[in-house]
């Protein structure tokens, strides 16, 4: 293969045409930002004005003619060749030994990141709760995957689930425990909420599951998106029931009982050491780690069951499964439900977290959010989910690190603006270049004599 | 109720499909015994995909009643029931004319889904399954091994670990029809099993139906083209045009019936056919240019009366 890219050579310039694209080129740019850039209004004293910038258009079609010419002189002048196509290695790549065990060495990094933290160069405080903020993310994702990668169904609603869990935890902790058990069962609130927040969760999923079993593709993806947006009006709306969009102030979660502030009977007396703001997060950290690795483990398992293989094949080839005795309407149930379920553990979660919930936490953008991090992680895959989590989230942080881009962007921009710009323009290069996402390659669930991955190119992604 | 031939599995009678103004099949009514491979055929469009998919419920017929019987006496309405339920509960299964595997899943994978109700039982519906009881875990095992059974009567168990997308298609063709058998049918629906393979992989269809009518108490219906699949293996033919019954009988018998002679090539002359009859079926496996010769001839061969010769030669014997 090396040599034959060796042999690539230049074409000679052929300068006429050269200069004609160059010259249509700035013709078409001027065309283009005349009526975009040259005219400014401005409303002076009343009066609607307009300036113009003609300097700031020559500048721009200076800058587009130039590129122009450096791809007719250094990049399109090579010779096409026709690379041989890939060779398909069966022996195992640099990659795929790593792969065998980047699984238990990051799991072995969560494990002790607390002990760590104080390594990084920002507070161990902030690291700690970007850790947590990761980790939500990841069981979000992990949870949407078995909807969206496993089933095959796509659903745009995922953060309604994430609302229930949250208002389920925040209303039952405030009001109802209170009422029916006395307050003294404040501190256990978030311990009794958490199995039932995804209990209701799962009926939501089904819930939602029931309209939408005939729908595919498109259609599936509407319905979804707009029962996201139907629990946050009604969160919104309701007031009576969920204190509208001012929000719930829930009770903070507990070590067992233990609250984690500065007084005797809090976490830090009981154990006799001094109090310390971060053993909350500490706390919070490990509890989100082992959701997260609930979530991981039952998936896990699930797919090597008959309910997870049918939902695999589902994804496949619907009618196949019918025609197998597979009844479809209650596996895509089943996905609807635990996929909610996971969304409500983690919502329950959050708003423990948080001390405070509101509609605004759970608009439609945290669910697109969410499918991004599955479908960059590509589909199916969780260890893929993992990367794509922490490259989104992680990347939505390091916007707001970047004070430095302040000297260099005119003034009154804050960088952390321009985030959502940012990771949009690396999902549009990402499904350029890998359009299946960071891990494309499928496990199979069981295996005779030698467990070889499945291309991804084989694996369907789902009809919706 | 139904008037059962005594070693028959499944009895359509008088089966309608209406699509509208359109009636695919009338009034249709044959059978199919246990332990026999029984043939669909009839140039295209003359509803035998239709009928199959009535059959495994697919679609519901207008009018009509399909009736299955298992060798304990249960019956079952296929008609009425949806068509998951019938392969689960009256244990029908099928392939499809265009392959239908699960590509991205592997070869052995696809036979276990295959046994998804049997394991979703053994799983104790997920619970059990989930928290890795001992039940599950050899109910799995049993299911590897019936999977590995039919994969050595295939030739595939090699393959076993490779996803199905990347067999060759007689393999795929093939390995959909083993697919069908791990679900333990009463009846097996094959829609053009042969379609697309060459004579030596046709050849190894034809090996492996005969074994599974050998070994297994399962009675075969297939659609068939290909001739010499369907006159080679098949021990009971029925004749389809324009949705109705023109033959039913031995293969040798329907080979020399005018109608269906008149069906497949358009002869008007019901002597001119008769003389031909012999070279005729060579030409229809021989030929695919038949086909289009038939339809343009189709309108004259229609104002023959149709129900004549399949009075004559009806009725299986």
């Amino acid at each position: 293969m090396a040599p034959v890219e060796n042999t690539a050579t230049k074409r000679p310039y052929d300068w006429p045409a050269i200069i004609k694209d160059v010259v249509g080129t700035a013709i078409i740019t001027f065309l283009i930002l005349t009526p975009i850039v040259a005219f400014k209004t401005t409303l002076d004293q009343g009066s609607l004005t307009y300036s113009t910038r003609w300097e700031r258009v020559a500048e721009l079609v200076a800058i587009v003619v130039a590129g122009r010419l450096l791809f007719h002189l250094f990049v399109w002048n090579r010779i096409e060749t026709t690379k041989p196509a890939k060779a398909v290695s069966a022996e195992p790549t640099f990659i795929s030994q790593i792969g065998k065990y980047i699984g238990p060495i990051m799991l072995v990094i969560a494990l002790i990141l607390p002990f760590v933290a104080h390594l990084f160069p920002t507070s161990d405080k902030r690291i700690i709760d970007l850790a947590i903020y990761v980790l939500t993310y990841i069981m979000l994702g992990w949870g949407l995957n078995i909807v969206v990668g496993l089933a095959g169904l796509l659903d745009l609603g995922y953060v309604a689930f994430y609302a229930v869990g949250a208002y389920a935890y925040a209303l039952l902790s405030t009001v109802y425990l209170p009422q029916w058990f006395g307050p003294g069962v404040v501190p256990w609130a978030f311990y009794l909420t958490f199995p039932l927040a995804g209990l209701l969760a799962a009926t939501w999923g089904v819930i939602l599951g029931f309209p939408v079993l005939r729908l595919r593709g498109d259609y599936l993806a509407i319905v979804t998106l707009a029962f996201g947006e139907i629990i946050r009006l009604v969160l919104v709306n309701w007031f009576a029931f969920t204190n509208g969009p001012q929000g719930i102030i829930v009770p903070k979660a507990t070590f067992f009982g233990l609250p984690f502030k500065d007084e005797p009977g809090g976490f830090a007396a009981f154990f006799g050491i001094e109090y310390n703001r971060i053993h909350f997060y500490i706390f919070l950290y490990y509890v989100i780690l082992a959701l997260a690795l609930l979530t991981f483990v039952v998936t896990n398992r699930l797919r090597r069951l008959p309910i997870g293989r049918a939902w695999e094949a589902l994804r496949e080839d619907e009618i196949a499964c019918r025609a197998l005795g597979i009844n479809t309407t209650n596996t895509k149930l089943t996905a609807f439900a635990i996929g909610a379920m996971f969304g409500g553990f983690a919502g329950s979660f959050f708003a423990a977290r948080q001390g405070f919930v509101s509609p605004e936490s759970f608009v439609y953008l945290e669910s697109a959010i969410i499918l991004a991090i599955v479908v960059l992680g590509g589909l199916g895959s969780q260890i893929g989910i993992v990367f794509s989590a922490i490259a989104i989230m992680g990347s939505f942080e390091l916007f707001r690190e970047m004070n430095f881009l302040k000297a260099v962007l005119p003034e009154g921009t804050d960088p952390i603006q321009f985030r959502m710009l940012a990771v949009g323009l690396a999902m549009v290069l990402m499904m350029r270049f890998r359009p299946r996402g960071f891990v494309t390659k499928r496990d199979p669930t069981v295996f005779l004599k030698e467990k070889k991955a499945v291309s991804g190119d084989l694996v369907s992604q789902g009809h919706g | 109720m139904t008037n059962w031939e005594p070693n028959s599995v499944l009895q359509v009678e008088r089966l309608t499909m209406r699509f509208g103004g359109l009636t695919a099949i009338s009034e249709l009514s044959f059978s199919v015994a246990r332990k026999e491979i029984t043939a669909l055929i009839g140039p295209n469009g003359a509803g035998k995909t239709t009928v199959f998919n009535c059959i495994t419920g697919f679609y519901k017929p207008s009018e009509g009643m399909i009736n299955l019987r298992h060798p304990d006496g249960k019956e079952f309405l296929l008609e009425r029931m949806d068509d998951f339920l019938i392969t689960r509960h009256a244990k029908v299964a099928r392939t499809f004319q265009n392959i239908r595997l699960f590509s991205g899943m592997t070869v052995l994978e696809n036979l276990m889904v295959a046994q998804h109700n049997t394991l979703m039982r053994a799983s104790g519906f997920t619970i059990a399954g989930i928290f890795g009881s001992p039940f599950y875990k050899r109910a799995e095992d049993a299911a590897i091994e019936k999977a590995k059974y039919w994969l050595n009567k295939i030739n595939l168990i090699e393959r076993a670990d490779d996803p199905a997308g990347d067999l060759p298609y007689g393999d795929q063709r093939r390995l959909e029809i083993v697919r069908a058998m791990c679900t333990e049918p009463m009846l097996l629906c094959l829609d053009e099993p042969a379609a697309g393979l060459n004579p030596r992989e046709s050849e190894e269809l034809n090996k492996l139906l005969l074994s599974i009518r050998h070994d297994q108490d399962v009675a075969i219906l297939l659609i068939e083209h290909d001739m010499s699949v369907v006159m080679g293996i098949s021990d009971h033919i029925v004749v389809l045009d324009y949705g109705q019954k023109i033959s039913d009988g031995s293969p040798a018998m329907v080979k020399n019936d005018p109608a269906v002679i008149r069906a497949y090539l358009g002869v008007e002359d019901e002597e001119e056919a008769a003389d031909v009859a012999p070279e005729v079926l060579q030409m229809v496996s021989a030929n695919k240019a038949v086909p289009a010769k038939k339809a343009a001839q189709k309108p004259a061969a229609k104002k023959a009366p149709a129900k004549k010769p399949a009075k004559k030669t009806g009725g299986r014997k």
